[in-house]
């Protein structure tokens, strides 16, 4: 199992919790698997299309990562907002 | 006492008061979220507000007590069938419906969303969505938004919608089928001899019916002030005596057929309030002539703009309350159908709509 990180709004729909132990063979499948685990999250990270919204970073183990990035058990990945702005 | 509910750009305010000894702000949700919309089902006293996250997407939220410690839920299915090539960008309007728990939401791709479990579940219309004309469909410069619905009093049947730049859609049957009401529109953005799906592109700005005859309707286009008297088919320009026939927010006396609202602003070029002077247009003749209505608005260098969804009323007759709010934060009303208006709020986020109750 990954462990995926959520910050800011993203732990109220994703029961408060912050960490979230979830498997999958890359990114987008791993968020798939989210939703299914916690419905109300639907829309809030992928779109209707499986494309990570555009301010949302994801990072794989400390790299940035997108939705292809493949996951292996023991992987760390991280939701960050983005810095937006000037 | 009236309520206000204001979208802005930093969140939703509800403000209640009335004209003559000033208005409250009661609460303040979703702070630093762009509100779009925000309304009450007058049948039920539930509130909606619509919020586009920059980071987390469209959602329509809903409760039955903004004012208190209730949470506010998120509504759900308001999304486009999965796995297709576009995603949903805004929802520009909630409008509640004729039939026993029906509300509908519309939003941006040119898409209409209907509840009918008063706004706790939602799914897209299917009618508008397969639209065989759509590949053809043009967005305006706020996005393909579906941004006005106008329900008709007491037949849950006939609803007529627009979408800039995609025009006039009416059904007669509920939403299964739509056909487009355009004739006597001109689009003087286009040129007069490009092809009929090039001048399909009608960039309707905000269409209002009038409640007491309901086959009529006023519109604000881009570039053109019209009326329809055989609901939504066809339209009349009625724009002549205006400082400028450019601009996006309507509305009208729900007790008078013949009266509609409008804010000029100089151009589509130049999205300001004509000679920076802040005047509300009323017609109470169906169009055929305009008085300005700014006793009390700023009167010089005012370069203010109003969007869309930022003008609306309530009563109606002798006791017609109208409200308006700025992109640059300033909210005004009258309490006497516009002879006379005063500041409701002088410093808000910038207003995206505001709805009267």
């Amino acid at each position: 199992m990954a462990v995926l990180r959520v910050h800011g709004p993203l732990r109220k729909p994703l029961g408060d919790r912050a960490e979230h132990e979830l498997s999958g063979e890359n990114v987008v499948e791993l968020l798939r698997g989210l939703e299914r685990e916690y419905p109300e999250i639907t829309g809030w990270i992928l779109d209707e299309r499986g494309v990570i919204r555009r301010h949302i970073n994801v990072f794989v183990n400390g790299e940035r990562g997108d939705e292809e990035t493949p996951v292996r058990a023991g992987d760390r990945i991280e939701l960050l907002p983005a810095i937006t702005g000037g | 006492m009236t309520e206000l509910l204001v979208g802005t750009k930093k969140g939703l305010f509800l403000l209640e008061g009335d004209t003559g000894s000033g208005f409250e702000i009661k609460t303040r949700a979703f702070p630093g979220e762009p509100v779009d919309f925000a309304t009450r089902d007058p049948r039920t006293g539930r509130a909606f507000a619509t919020v586009t996250s920059p980071f987390y997407g469209p959602k329509i939220f809903y409760t039955d007590d903004p004012e208190g410690a209730g949470e506010w839920q998120q509504a759900g299915g308001v999304a486009l069938p999965e796995g297709g090539e576009q995603a949903l960008e805004r929802i520009w309007v909630i409008a509640p419906g004729e039939g026993e728990g029906t509300v509908y939401a519309g939003g941006d791709p040119g898409v209409l969303f209907e509840s009918h479990d008063g706004g706790a579940s939602w799914a897209i219309n299917e009618g508008l969505w397969e639209q065989p004309s759509r590949k053809d469909w043009q967005p305006g410069g706020g996005g393909l938004c579906l941004h006005s619905i106008s329900t008709w009093p007491g037949d849950p049947d006939k609803l007529a919608v627009a979408v800039s730049a995609a025009g006039m859609w009416l059904t007669d049957d509920g939403g299964r089928s739509w056909r487009r009401g355009n004739e006597g529109l001109n689009p003087r953005y286009l040129p007069d001899d490009a092809s009929d799906e090039v001048r399909n592109a009608r960039c309707v700005h905000h269409v209002e019916r009038s409640p007491s005859r309901p086959e009529r309707l006023f519109m604000q286009f881009h570039g053109g002030v019209y009326r329809s008297d055989d609901a939504g088919g066809s339209w009349t320009a009625i724009g002549e005596g205006l400082p400028s026939d450019f601009g996006f927010p309507l509305t009208v006396d729900p007790a008078d057929p013949d009266s509609a609202y409008v804010i000029p602003l100089v151009a589509d070029m130049d999205r300001v309030m004509p000679e920076g002077r802040v005047r509300v247009y009323e017609t109470r003749d169906g169009g055929s002539s305009w008085n300005p209505r700014g006793d009390g608005l700023p009167a010089e260098n005012a370069y203010l703009t109003v969007l869309r969804q930022a003008f609306n009323h309530t009563g109606a007759g002798d006791g017609l309350q109208l409200y308006f709010g700025a992109t640059s934060g300033e909210l005004f009303g009258s309490g006497d159908a516009g002879a006379t208006w005063t500041t409701v709020a002088p410093r808000l986020p910038p207003v995206y709509s505001v709805v009267a109750i």
